[in-house]
């Protein structure tokens, strides 16, 4: 296209978004950005947690209708109503959870939709058997068409994904995140695939957070921030070091209320904390009055290890000490006992019950303490409710409403009362800030500062690179279920957190 | 909340509509002795939809409860021809039906499987072991002692004993539901089972308690209702287990579980036996009968369906920030 998109000589993308925005309730997801993609290339989508990479999938596949921008197919304007317009247009998306059948046979899911059909209008099974194994064979894929898919691993269900995307004439193929649940071999193999889709003119969009196999396999980069359009160019033309810079090379532009704490003695040690399937190697100590960061990559374990912690999973090894006491933690009831309570990530599906008032919600796990001889009473819990929900400043009606009646921030500072109600010694705090409104955000950090300065130890996971340098004391920094790094002072700093994510050894540029 | 009272008032308003045409035809239906005896009628109902109410509400159901009852029946008809004295009998159907709802419960808890799969298995399973026990022989009227038939008929201040023990079971469950640790678990159970991981609550534990409360008042329902009727066979309260169900989907205990109260859930059997009761009086077929129940069946969904109007709403609202 024109000269802002560099394009390759002789080459036209086959597609271009340009000016593309969309917004959720309180969240500019994308800002005008801009995307190109050409025949026989593989186009790396970089960019931070939030930075707007799922969304711009979601457009491109018809999922999300942009609110402004063009999207323009071999240089005509057009646009994406539904999945299956995207699907005609010849753009699929190969995702990071296959979306695929499981119960059906590897050649049903390659021609589920628009299978050939006999003259009775009937599946013609020979002919998509044959077709299957024509399509199987041209990705070099030793799959049985008849195999069931639910009998096949990961890798080889990225196969028949892509096995399909060419049944319907794919000109765009998708890959976010593609290689994130695979084996070393399979990774491989899945690199000789692109390259054989390259050799078929097949324009690709390959979104990873490994900076390793976007040099190896990528022929140009496009980097995302904050749903804005940073820059794009060839891989040759780029360092790793401008790279995390364009991704991580914004201003702070909120201050944040951490006051200065007074670092008590150690609350929480965990050591060699591991799951069979999650995390390793975990272990870290936790003070009186100390905010500890856990920043990463969504899906580095961070949420896992807390769970753990909370007895929600089970740890296979390792020991956790809550003061002076080794304890065994099990049960969330434990958890609780102990002193560790846990805020989820996902409020709606883990910490507020809808349907109940709120009062009820909070004195949940405190009905003991609210109860005589068994028997709840009621004028104790509005007093424990109303106390703590006062403290954070919840803003309600009444105690008495439904919890499912409140916006998002409210939702949370129910939640957190909930658990402050227990008069925990170690809060842990799961994304605490996603989803809700600026001005919740604010109480919530400055409730967090106050909570550390009473000398309660807080964890705090946080995808959010300025929350996480603003609130923290210490940063630890998760990757692929182990501890990358961690971070105090004046290496708290975005480019050592984003190295340590994605996985860059050496010193910081 | 304001929404939940609103249709239990809906409910009331019902049932007095109800009993107002039933008036206008035969306005003997509405003297006070008359309605003591429709609520006696009821009780069995009554106690069993509280039952099936618990479950319910931690998104469970149980099936087996008029199995249940009909097995604990026919065992306190045994025991009662071998001489066993009443206070022990009572004491053996509620800890047997107890331990049938455990059944139930266990499964659930521990197997995960699903409780309507469950209870239709157990429901047939109790069911057979009660031919298993008699042959399918019946045990009548003459074969039972005179203290067995007469406990649940006595009349205690112009009500029997049998519509005194629904008052009291209605009473216990006020308290159980809104005044206790467990019917708060309930609650929080059945509205997000997830969030009652996170708080510490354990889901199957709380649902096999509920399956527990359940099959003890089948247990002593069976008693009462094998001693009311004074007879005992394998068929006894056949299909009734679907009447419960309808008495509680009809009072406002949400399918999905988490919502519901007791007082629906005693509107939603009341209005059940009313109709029961009533039609034949007001000489209407027992086929419009049905027909009656099942559209209360259905115009109770729809009401419910309609509470979750205002989260549409809300969403709603959002997509309008989003324009």
């Amino acid at each position: 296209m024109q000269a802002q998109s560099q394009a390759v000589p002789g080459t036209q993308a086959v597609l271009s978004l340009r000016g593309i925005s969309k917004s959720f309730p309180g969240v500019r997801a994308l800002n005008g950005v801009q995307l190109d993609l050409y025949p026989g290339q593989v186009t790396a989508l970089i960019g931070e947690n939030g930075a707007g990479k799922s969304t711009i999938v979601k457009i491109l596949t018809g999922i999300y209708q942009p609110e402004e921008g063009s999207i323009t197919v071999d240089g005509r304007e057009t646009h994406f109503p539904t999945a299956q317009a995207a699907s005609a247009a010849g753009v699929t998306a190969i995702h990071q959870e296959t979306v695929l059948f499981d119960e059906l046979t590897v050649a049903e899911n390659i021609f589920i939709g628009h299978a050939p059909r006999t003259r009775l209008g009937l599946i013609d099974r020979a002919e998509m058997l044959a077709g299957a194994q024509r399509l199987l064979a041209s990705i070099g894929a030793d799959l049985d068409p008849k195999a069931r898919l639910r009998d096949l691993g990961i890798a080889s269900k990225h196969l028949v994904a892509i096995a399909r995307a060419l049944s319907i004439d794919a000109r765009v193929v998708i890959m976010d995140e593609p290689t994130a649940a695979l084996s070393h071999k399979e990774i491989h193999e899945l690199y000789d695939l692109v390259e054989k889709l390259k050799a078929q003119g097949k324009a690709i969009l390959f979104i990873s957070h490994k900076f390793d196999e976007i040099f190896r396999i990528a022929d140009r980069w496009t980097v995302f921030r904050d749903g804005q359009f940073i820059g794009t160019g060839q891989m040759a033309d780029v360092t790793e070091a401008a790279l995390v810079q364009m991704m991580v090379g914004r201003a702070v532009d909120q201050i944040y209320p951490k006051r200065p704490a007074r670092i008590g003695r150690p609350v929480l040690t965990v050591s060699g904390y591991g799951h069979p399937t999650e995390f390793e190697d975990i272990g870290f100590t936790l003070h009186q009055g100390e905010i500890l960061g856990f920043y990463g990559l969504v899906g580095a374990g961070r949420s896992e290890v807390m769970q753990a912690l909370f007895g929600i999973t089970r740890p296979s090894k390792g020991a956790c000490r809550v003061g002076d006491e080794i304890r065994v933690i099990r049960t969330t009831a434990q958890a609780v006992e102990a002193g560790i309570v846990y805020v989820p990530e996902d409020r709606g599906k883990q910490g507020a019950v809808k349907g109940l008032p709120i009062f009820q919600n909070v004195t949940l796990p405190s009905l003991a303490r609210t109860s005589r001889a068994g028997f709840l009473r009621l004028a104790e819990e509005f007093k424990l409710a109303r106390e703590y929900t006062q403290r954070l400043d919840l803003r309600a009606a009444s105690l008495d409403q439904d919890v499912g009646l409140l916006s998002g921030g409210n939702q949370q500072k129910v939640v957190i009362a909930k658990w402050l109600a227990t008069k925990p010694r170690v809060i842990i705090l799961d994304e605490p800030t996603k989803g809700i409104d600026i001005g919740s955000k604010a109480a919530v950090h400055d409730f967090m500062s106050e909570l550390a300065a009473e000398g309660l130890a807080v964890i705090m996971v946080s995808s959010e690179i300025p929350e996480v340098l603003g609130m923290s004391d210490r940063v630890i920094v998760m990757r692929e279920g182990r501890i990358a790094a961690e971070f105090a002072g004046a290496a708290m700093t975005p480019e050592n957190l984003v190295r340590a994510a994605v996985g860059i050894t050496g010193e910081a540029a | 909340m304001t929404l939940l009272k609103s249709r239990e008032a809906i409910l009331a308003l019902a049932i007095l509509l109800l009993l107002a045409v039933v008036a206008t035809r035969f306005p003997a239906f509405v003297a006070p002795a008359n309605l003591a005896r429709v609520f006696t009628d009821t009780s069995p109902l009554i106690i069993l939809a509280l039952g099936q109410m618990v479950v319910i509400l931690t998104k469970c159901i149980d099936l087996s409860v008029a199995a249940n009852l009909a097995l604990a029946g026919m065992i306190a008809a045994m025991m009662n021809g071998a001489g066993v004295p009443l206070p022990l009998i009572l004491l053996v159907v509620i800890a047997l039906g107890a331990a049938l709802g455990a059944v139930n419960g266990l499964m659930v808890w521990q197997l995960g499987i699903p409780s309507i799969v469950v209870t239709l298995g157990t429901m047939t399973i109790y069911r057979g072991t009660i031919f298993l026990l008699t042959d399918g022989k019946w045990i009548n009227a003459h074969q039972m002692t005179d203290a067995f038939k007469a406990f649940p008929r006595a009349v205690v201040l112009g009500l029997p004993v049998m519509g005194w023990i629904a008052v009291a079971v209605i009473a216990g469950f006020a308290v159980l539901v809104n005044r206790t640790a467990l019917g708060r678990a309930f609650y929080a159970v059945g509205g997000n089972p997830h969030a009652a991981v996170y708080t510490g609550i354990s889901v199957g534990r709380t649902q096999c308690a509920a399956f527990v409360i359940s099959g003890a008042l089948a247990g002593f329902a069976g008693y009462l209702w094998v001693a009311r009727y004074a007879v005992a066979y394998v068929d006894i309260a056949g299909g009734f287990e679907l009447d419960v169900v309808a008495a509680c989907v009809i009072g406002g205990i949400a399918i999905a579980g988490g919502a519901g109260s007791v007082a629906g859930c005693v509107m939603g059997a009341l209005f059940l036996g009313i109709v029961k009761n009533a039609l034949p009086v007001v000489g209407i077929s027992p086929f419009w009968q049905m027909a009656i129940s099942g559209s209360a069946i259905l115009i109770a969904i729809a009401f419910n369906a309609r509470r979750s109007g205002p989260q549409g709403r809300i969403i709603l609202k959002h997509a309008e920030h989003r324009a």
